[in-house]
């Protein structure tokens, strides 16, 4: 019952976050060129012009037009790209798959580097590979993603010639995905830019777990477990890590906007053909259904990725559900 | 004045300061960089702005430890014939530039909001607490990235390249406010219990006045603590943002649209036109870090902290 109330709440949040979204994205379009020269060009004459006016509806008043492009926007139709002449949306979906596997591959290498050398360095802060390791991650804070992404081309595209530089490589074609995870050309080109994406974070998270890993391994419950006798890696997994858990996902939900754009960042440098890309583009053309496609696919992402990581939170976390009602 | 700056060397602090090699490089490293900045005009060999003291006949030269140097130019060229170690010397003033003001509007901002948010408490509190939330959530990156796209496209390319540090400025100081509002309120928070803050209140003096004058001094050090880490972000975000063309213009350029315009240039060969501003930049923000973590653990101030 009271998880519902949570999820009924959440939802209710993020309709809100949503609309505020969508008015951001309508004064855009309404302020960004004029989109009657963008149909008819200059040598209409201003008679013609005032008649096309009133029959597009660009007179009718702001809660009138606001609620026309809204209910539009709920069907799917943003607009059409002024460049690619294509719905705005289809273009953007169109390089979904791409920022997709990137911020995939990312996490998981985010996940599975920052998980057990996180706990290492809890178990055995004095030792010399965890001090080298927080040397590493406060220079690795430090370097800001873009160069990490150019010095890593420099060093294995250009001077070793070890990995492709830029591009996506072979991508297979499963009908409505284009994958890259299935052929060698397409890993190859993804190991670049997902290293690139996930070393900004890797800092972040590697303290994060030893912070909270050593908190926890001072506390009572953990000291109990040790004088029952248990098995090490049981006290360490089972008892201590589980519960370094709520703060990681806490964090890794504030961090879901910032990853999203740190993959505009890489994408640029690796003219990796995902979405963010594609909006610097359209910033550039000044494509405006493009830019306003492009922020409300984001926001929805967004909004969807925290709720989930909220309801993750109340399943791991049975507290919440309490304290989630009240305030 | 001299009894003063005599007390701060015999100060515990100071004595901390310069027993741990750490803080005293970082710091020195961090007073050549502003010192560079600020004396630009003078030590440049060339002013990069100015067209008529640039060649094209020189662009593209190497530094003077690679074959093909040339001794007028220590770090070597751009595309455009500029000396690669003034436009750096330039390019660090405007980033700490936007980097130091950014900071002093999240703190302006931050600092009144979490005080009223702190004091008053009830409903503002709450209404407050929770947009600062939001504005966190949203990262700043991504908030700048898309203001300042619809800000490029509104404008037209032109105009915007005028009013690009103004805009890059308002921007990043903006979006962290939150920073601050949420350090000051917790600090706000613990003081208001205080005896002093009492006696202030039975005096009779004004909210206003007991919030500026008697609780905010004493919430100084925190400050003082994420101002450093905040400096280094701004600089590390406003390079971000140039690098995507979406910052300073390449005729007035900061570290990060130096690195824009070297990039181009890396896959043939030119490698010291992106790699050498980047190690500037690197080193820049890595002082600032050092110097913060190192005040974070010298002050041992209460900072809000994330749970």
């Amino acid at each position: 019952m009271d998880t519902l109330a949570f999820l009924i709440k959440r939802l209710g949040q993020a309709a809100v976050v949503m609309l505020v979204i969508s008015i951001i994205g309508f004064s855009i379009q309404d302020n960004l060129g004029d989109p009657l020269r963008e149909l008819v060009g200059q040598s209409v004459s201003e008679e013609v012009r005032d008649e096309l006016r009133e029959e597009m509806g660009l007179n009718d008043p702001f809660f009138v037009q606001y609620w026309r492009f809204l209910t539009k926007a709920v069907q799917g139709d943003l607009g059409t790209s002024y460049f690619f002449k294509k719905p705005a949306l289809e273009v953007i979906m169109g390089k979904f798959p791409a920022t997709f596997e990137l911020v995939l591959a990312a996490t998981f290498i985010i996940i599975f580097v920052s998980v057990p050398v996180g706990i290492y360095c809890a178990i055995h802060p004095k030792s010399f590979f965890s001090r080298l390791a927080m040397a590493v991650s406060i220079v690795g804070i430090s370097v800001p993603v873009f160069l990490t992404a150019i010095f890593s081309i420099y060093i294995f595209a250009i001077y070793l010639d070890w990995l492709p530089s830029y591009g996506r490589g072979d991508t297979v074609d499963l009908g409505f995905w284009r994958t890259g995870f299935l052929s060698l050309d397409g890993l190859s080109h993804l190991i670049l830019p997902a290293l690139a994406l996930s070393s900004i974070m890797l800092p972040l998270f590697i303290r994060l777990i030893r912070g909270e890993m050593m908190e926890v391994l001072r506390s009572e419950y953990v000291r109990f477990a040790w004088a029952k006798g248990l098995h090490p890696s049981r006290v360490y997994l089972l008892h201590a890590f589980k519960n370094t858990l709520l703060p990681v996902i806490t964090v890794g939900g504030v961090q879901v906007g910032t990853l999203i754009a740190y993959t505009i960042l890489t994408e640029t440098v690796f003219q990796w053909p995902g979405m963010g890309f594609l909006f610097l583009e359209a910033v550039n053309r000044v494509d405006t259904p493009l830019i306003i496609a492009y922020i409300i696919v984001v926001g929805l992402i967004f909004v969807i990725t925290n709720t989930i990581v909220d309801l993750v939170y109340t399943m791991v976390n049975p507290m919440v559900r309490i304290t989630g009602v009240k305030g | 004045m001299i009894a003063a700056v005599q007390k701060a060397f015999e100060s515990n602090f100071f004595y901390q300061f310069r027993r741990d090699p750490v803080a005293v490089g970082s710091a020195s490293v961090l007073l050549i960089f502003v010192a560079m900045a600020v004396l630009a005009p003078l030590i440049a060999p060339q002013n990069p702005y100015d067209p008529l003291q640039i060649d094209l006949m020189d662009s593209e030269i190497p530094p003077v430890w690679q074959q093909g140097g040339d001794e007028r130019f220590v770090f070597g060229t751009d595309p455009q014939g500029r000396d690669m170690w003034s436009t750096i010397l330039y390019g660090t003033g405007i980033s700490l530039l936007i980097g130091v003001f950014a900071v002093m509007l999240q703190a302006v901002m931050g600092v009144s909001m979490g005080l009223v948010s702190g004091y008053v408490g009830g409903r503002i509190d709450s209404f407050l607490m929770r947009l600062a939330d939001i504005q966190l959530s949203l990262s700043t990156l991504m908030v700048a990235i898309i203001a300042l796209a619809v800000f490029q496209a509104a404008f037209g390319a032109e105009l915007y390249s005028d009013l690009a540090i103004v805009m890059l400025i308002l921007v990043i100081g903006i979006a962290e406010w939150p920073q601050y509002a949420r350090t000051v309120r917790a600090n706000v928070l613990a003081e208001k219990e205080k005896e002093y803050v009492d006696a202030a209140r039975v005096i009779g003096l004004s909210g206003r006045r007991i919030m500026f004058r008697h609780i905010l001094p004493n919430t100084l050090t925190p400050i003082l603590v994420i101002s450093t880490v905040q400096v280094a972000n701004a600089i590390v975000a406003e390079a971000a943002l140039s690098f995507l063309g979406l910052g300073m213009p390449v005729n007035q350029p900061s570290l990060g649209s130096l690195i824009r315009n070297g990039f181009d240039y890396i896959l043939s060969g030119q490698w010291w036109i992106t790699v050498i501003p980047a190690i500037v930049l690197i080193i820049l923000i890595l002082a600032i870090n050092l110097l913060g973590d190192w005040l974070r653990d010298a002050l041992n101030p209460k900072l809000y902290k994330e749970t």
